[in-house]
């Protein structure tokens, strides 16, 4: 059946490891890949006896995040105890917020799809608050027995709760972006999704359209957007397929399967825990003074909505450009580094380069772009020499290509020595242009006929004939000019 | 010796009449002789003892020893200690070394007391008479047929049979308080976050609070000014400038108002027990007292308070005793569920079992609301009521259980008549106040009578002193049980 007849309604749980040196409630490291239980100090392992203390990192991170989704900072929240027995919950609690979350509310606005048909849809937040990850349970090599590592245990996270704003897994898709994009950018966790340290679950149900919301299956651990991708969309149209054959959806956590594509239940409501939440009586209240969001606040970086705004607004940049140049907060600075050398007025070639040159390069070689060969003064002087006619945009590619590896390190440089400079003397060119012109009357014959293409033909002939130093402009307007055009 | 202030033996060590190992194999022989019969001790550490007297003797020839360095000391099994088990006298922990000190314990080593073991108690600190004890009940020394309290029964029978000078205990409903009474000794629980928790295993997080046994008050001053202190390894210990708790000692009474809660004197109070307090009153009015009656309306709350807020706290504390990393775990299980089923229906006692149940119950979706949050205003509103009648008064002073010490066996098959017994104190750890318990008379077979003095937040030194003032007048405190 079609799904023309279904709303879908999706709301993302995502889990941001947050990059504080030491654990939430103890002073143990919080790198990853140490030896298993390295990294558990007596507080994580829960000796009998110890006692959390919250790490203050965790806290300015959980603001810089509030601030950065214009959400309210709550000037007082509580940790609490969520209850249940796992062997890799040493406390057999897990210290979470639960009525009063730190951070509440806030948007976000993403760019959702492509081309033509691209949309900005904002999507509200209902609250982020911090907790601490359980450690490790390992099934293999034990020999029929379990072994546990508690290097992750007390790990902190931002559990990161939106509202159930999205209609598509595509919306599901941007937004999840966006909040990746945005925790690096502000710098609160570092965003590797393989080391587990951005995780979604994703809410899915499906309705007709004006009937209340409809029972929600919860996707959990996804672990890659593109994971997250086609589990929604499996999710939809299993639910879908449900409901038209007569079924009822229960409500129910699933896992995703990457190698079958599907989801599968991983159990119930009817066995859902009683987590016996209660406020931890060994943590005072969290409170949050004016000054402490002042302070956090005026040390907060321009936010990628922000650029996205002024790049339009002083560049004319399209919303596409916008987005895909602050990606990054390094993709943003290697621009801004650029255009200022370049001048305003290069602005749009600079991101043509970055976008299309710099970024194929960069990706094929899989590195990051604050690591790029090929620095934004570098890019700019060789966009400059595009703009100035000295080099046509083919020879700019030979000169990117020097750059990048290595052959030569002045854009000027490298023109002269590899001779690419565009041909200025008209008279060379006309001269040229005439021989070209001799030599194929076949082409001018067709061109006065009224066969437009006949000129790109002959265009082709005097680049060729320049050996790929004439400024096809140019070309082009003598050409027209010698044929009476 | 054995009856020799912590004030005289310092003199003594530091006279050089005395030297600590003598004054430490003293105590253990004590202890080799009485504790079979007393049971005041779970772990006695000899050779720890002797090699800490040692050190302390040298620290005394330095010229660099303290008030307390150099004097033996017990410490409740409730406090870790590194390379000694602690084992809550729980099955759970029998076997449990732990691999650091609580706060408390390092606070007393640095300070040079010798530790000579660890007392018994009620398991986990549940219970008011140490007969929930994993290495059964503590004996009463003035009746070794009848309980000496609890939870922290072992440091007050210590103390009292003059096995040890000084002991730590834990206090949560009113466990250093209440088996003081019991013992003849004192005892005091000083305001909610003076002494560290680190290190101390948890019972009920939002009321434990270590305290200090000693036979005078100034004893104990001494103690918990070596044991309070601000850690920021405990986020609930007060951020306060160390204090000397003796500073007020010797302060005259003239003037003093002693505020009597009408409903503490109302029933419930055997008569042997009201003629002692009455009698303990009237001298504190010859000292130059006032009494004046206040009210606490809700004090009659705070046992069904208590007992929503302390079993919610434990079921959750007591968690981690899964048999997973440490403790006791079942010898055969079959999956998962079944080994934590049965490691902690083997490793826990009936007491335990049934303060987790109840706990577990009430923080169970839909009785949340009915129970623990009714129990969190009801323990507002028992702040408020003592906020209203310090207006009116410096101290309040009642029993501190409304009984002596019954037989053994008497109360444990009916947990509601033991729950009772606290009846006086466990108020006063709703409220986070102090509270303090000396002698101050005897009551049927000439077994102890405790006075309990409250005092406002932070008022350890004025408590301290106004039992001072009574001890320095009477002699009550000095009756020391007839023990072979």
């Amino acid at each position: 059946m079609s799904r023309q007849n279904w709303e879908v309604v999706i709301g993302l749980e995502i889990h941001a490891q947050l990059n504080t040196a030491s654990k939430i409630f103890s002073g143990a490291s919080t790198a990853f890949g140490a030896e298993a239980n390295a990294q558990a100090s007596a507080v994580d392992i829960a000796l009998p006896g110890v006692l959390p203390v919250l790490n203050r990192g965790a806290v300015e991170r959980a603001i810089r995040f509030g601030l950065a989704i214009d959400a309210e900072i709550a000037p007082k929240s509580v940790f609490a105890r969520k209850n249940y027995f796992y062997p890799d919950l040493p406390k057999g609690y897990q210290i979470s917020q639960f009525e009063l979350p730190v951070v509440v509310g806030g948007e976000v606005t993403v760019r959702v799809g492509e081309g033509e048909a691209a949309y900005d849809k904002t999507i509200h937040l209902t609250r982020a608050h911090l907790e601490e990850d359980a450690g490790k349970s390992l099934h293999e090599d034990f020999h029929g027995m379990s072994g546990i590592d508690l290097n992750r245990a007390g790990t902190p996270l931002l559990e990161i709760v939106s509202e159930p704003d999205m209609r598509s897994a595509a919306e599901a898709v941007a937004y999840a972006r966006a909040l990746h994009t945005l925790v690096r950018w502000i710098d609160i966790c570092d965003g590797n999704m393989q080391e587990g340290s951005f995780r979604c679950d994703a809410n899915v149900s499906v309705r007709r359209p004006g009937e209340p919301l409809g029972t929600r299956r919860e996707i959990k651990n996804l672990n890659s957007f593109r994971f997250l991708q086609q589990a929604i969309d499996y999710e939809i149209q299993w639910q879908i397929d449900t409901i038209e054959d007569g079924g009822k959806i229960q409500q129910a956590t699933v896992l995703f399967d990457p190698d079958t594509g599907e989801t599968r239940m991983m159990r119930s409501k009817e066995d859902a825990h009683d987590y016996r939440y209660f406020p931890d009586p060994d943590l005072l209240p969290l409170m949050i003074g004016e000054d402490w969001i002042a302070r956090t606040r005026a040390a907060m970086p321009e936010l990628p909505g922000a650029m996205r705004a002024r790049f339009e607004a002083d560049w004319g940049l399209s919303a596409y450009d916008t987005v895909t140049l602050t990606v990054s907060r390094d993709t943003a600075a290697y621009f801004e580094a650029a255009v200022a050398a370049a001048g305003d007025a290069q602005a749009k070639p600079c991101a043509n380069w970055i976008m299309g040159e710099l970024a194929a390069r960069l990706n094929k070689a899989e590195r990051d772009i604050a690591d790029s060969p090929v620095s934004p003064a570098q890019l700019a002087a060789l966009v400059g020499r595009i703009a100035d006619g000295t080099i046509s945009n083919n020879a700019g590619k030979k000169v990117f290509d020097a750059l990048w590896n290595g052959a030569g390190s002045e854009v000027d440089a490298i023109i002269a020595a590899e001779g690419l400079k565009q041909m200025s003397d008209t008279g060379e060119l006309e001269r040229i242009v005439d021989e070209v012109l001799a030599a194929n009357p076949k082409s001018v014959e067709e061109f006065r006929a009224g066969k437009e293409k006949a000129l790109n033909a002959l265009v082709g002939q005097v680049m060729k004939a320049s050996r790929g130093k004439a400024n096809p402009a140019q070309v082009n307007t003598v050409l027209r000019a010698k044929l009476g055009a | 010796m054995i009856e020799a202030s912590l004030k005289d033996l310092a003199a003594a060590l530091r006279a050089g009449t005395l030297s600590s190992v003598e004054l430490t194999t003293l105590f253990l022989d004590r202890i080799d002789a009485l504790n079979p019969s007393l049971n005041a001790f779970i772990t006695v550490d000899r050779d720890g003892a002797l090699a800490a007297a040692r050190a302390a003797d040298a620290r005394i020839a330095a010229g660099t020893a303290g008030a307390l360095t150099g004097i033996p000391l017990a410490h409740k099994d409730v406090f870790c200690t590194e390379g000694l088990r602690t084992t809550c006298a729980s099955k759970m922990l029998a076997d449990f070394v732990s691999p650091y000190d609580a706060h408390v314990v390092s606070q007393l080593k640095a300070a040079g007391a010798v530790m000579l073991g660890k007392t018994n108690m009620d398991e986990y600190a549940m219970g008011s008479s140490n007969e929930n004890s994993h290495f059964g009940p503590a004996k009463n020394p003035w009746d070794a047929t009848r309980v000496p309290g609890g939870s922290s029964g072992g440091s007050a029978v210590a103390v009292a049979a003059r096995l040890v000078p000084m002991a730590t205990g834990t206090d949560t409903g009113g466990s250093v308080r209440q088996p003081a009474a019991l013992t003849g000794v004192t005892g005091i629980k000083p305001t909610y976050g003076v002494v560290s928790r680190y290190g101390m295993i948890a019972y009920a997080s939002s009321l434990d609070q270590g305290g200090a046994f000693g036979r005078s008050a100034e004893d104990c001053a001494l103690l918990l000014s070596a044991m309070a202190g601000f850690d920021p390894r405990d986020s609930t210990s007060v951020e306060r400038e160390a204090e000397d708790y003796s500073r007020a000692l010797g302060q005259p009474l003239a003037g003093l108002r002693i505020g009597l809660p009408k409903e503490f004197f109302a029933e419930g109070m055997d008569d042997d027990v009201r003629a002692a307090i009455d009698a303990a009153l009237e001298q504190y009015r010859q000292l130059g007292a006032t009494t004046v009656e206040v009210s606490l309306p809700n004090a009659k709350l705070a046992i069904p308070a208590y007992y929503v807020i302390a079993p919610a706290e434990a079921s959750s504390n007591l968690s981690r005793f899964d048999g997973v990393r440490y403790g006791h775990r079942a010898a055969e299980y079959g999956d998962l569920a079944d080994m934590y089923g049965k490691s902690r229906a083997q490793g826990f006692g009936a007491e335990v079992k049934r303060r987790i149940l109840v706990g577990t119950y009430v923080l169970s979706h839909g009785y949340y609301d009915a129970y623990y949050l009714q129990a969190q205003k009801l323990r507002r509103l028992i702040a408020e009521d003592f906020a209203a009648a310090f207006t009116q008064c410096d101290v309040i002073a009642g029993p501190t259980s409304p009984t002596v010490a019954w037989p053994i066996g008497e109360k444990s098959d009916d947990p509601v008549q033991m729950y009772l017994q606290d009846i006086y104190t466990i108020a006063v750890n709703l409220a986070g106040l102090p509270g303090l318990s000396l002698p101050c008379g005897t009551g049927a077979g000439d077994l102890p009578v405790g006075l309990q003095l409250i005092g406002n937040y932070f008022d350890e030194a004025r408590l301290l002193n106004v039992a001072h003032g009574f001890q320095q007048a009477t002699d009550w405190h000095r009756r020391t049980p007839a023990l072979g």
